[in-house]
């Protein structure tokens, strides 16, 4: 096994009114960001699993945006990143890597 | 027969107490009942109140639907047994899937605290079945995410069905439909976001909610009579499983 982080983003289904999203839109150009478009507000959510490999980890990944990360009645979700980190072996004590 | 409901109390939850006092106004017995409960007792019927259950974390009710309590209440709505979530405990109510659609951040992000007019629209659920049919009642309404949506074939089944049970006179919160509150198929298990509890007292402002506590007494009364044999009077005879999220 060995440990994964995914990023999970959960959106607002197309169609679902997103007042935040068009609340930072609308205050945007006063700031004078007017090259933005739309934005749309959501959240995003990282997640360490364990995992024999990547495909494995994405696929709990999918599961539990499905069953609690995201209510698919108004929201959808999606993993945007799946990186390993490092295993137990990987991890030289004392090794003063800069974070 | 005076009925017992049971109020199921959430970390978090804060309308409990108007809850149990509200039944008491209206005739009944209350108790309530902890989250970590595997079941319910011996009650005849069950109220999810209003708070914020776990925080709201994730989302409003997201994770009280994985409550122990949850189950047995699954199971008891299953049963035919009445089953009423009033704001916060409509949106546990949504999350659990035992009412379609889902309630969303109010339209304008604009948290409501008003007593607005709110329409019967259906007296054929256990929460409405002592009022009229187009009844005004005068009902507190107090939510930051209360704006009903589903998708349109939900909308439409919801409609011909009758399952609205109670609409905005004027709609607060952008709800679709002017929804304020909705049935499942069973009509034994309702979801609204007014709060009938603070509408139980003239010293409260208003009794109008008095008539939907009653109605609930009442059928809880008639379900607790049959409970076993799985047959209330309104209740089990479109029974369906709870739609899975």
């Amino acid at each position: 096994m060995a440990s994964f982080e995914l990023l999970v983003e959960v959106r607002r289904r197309e169609g679902i009114a997103d007042p935040e999203g068009a609340t930072v839109q609308r205050a945007l150009p006063a700031l004078g960001f007017d090259t933005v478009g739309r934005v749309r507000m959501g959240r995003a959510i990282r997640v360490e699993v364990e995992a024999p490999d990547e495909a494995a980890a994405r696929a709990v990944g999918v599961s539990l945006a499905n069953r609690l990360l995201a209510n698919p009645v108004m929201e959808d979700s999606e993993i945007l990143a799946c990186r390993a980190l490092p295993g137990a072996a990987d991890a030289a004590p004392g090794a003063g890597e800069p974070r | 027969m005076t009925a017992t409901v049971g109020v199921v109390v959430f970390p978090g939850s804060n309308c409990e107490h108007d809850v149990v006092s509200g039944i008491e106004r209206a005739g009944g017995h209350a108790r309530l009942l902890w989250h970590q409960d595997p079941d319910l007792g011996d009650v005849d019927a069950v109220v999810l109140p209003g708070g914020f259950a776990h925080g709201d974390y994730l989302r409003a009710g997201a994770l009280a639907r994985f409550a122990p309590v949850m189950a047995a209440v699954t199971d008891f709505a299953a049963a035919g047994g009445p089953v009423v979530g009033i704001c916060n405990g409509f949106q546990v109510l949504t999350e659990a899937g035992l009412l379609p659609g889902a309630l969303q951040k109010n339209r304008g992000l604009r948290f409501v605290c008003a007593t607005v007019p709110v329409e019967v629209s259906s007296t054929t659920t256990v929460l409405t079945e002592l009022a009229g049919q187009g009844q005004v009642l005068a009902l507190p309404v107090n939510h930051f995410v209360g704006s009903y949506t589903c998708d349109r074939r939900t909308l439409d089944e919801l409609r011909a069905e009758e399952r609205v049970v109670v609409r905005y006179v004027e709609n607060p919160n952008g709800s679709l439909d002017d929804i304020a509150g909705i049935c499942n198929p069973g009509r034994n298990v309702v979801g609204l976001m007014p709060h009938p509890e603070r509408a139980s007292d003239p010293l409260l402002g208003s009794v109008d909610g008095l008539v939907l506590l009653r109605s609930l007494l009442h059928a809880a009364a008639g379900a607790g009579a049959g409970a076993g044999a799985g047959a209330g009077p309104l209740l089990s005879a479109h029974d369906q499983p709870p739609i899975s999220l």
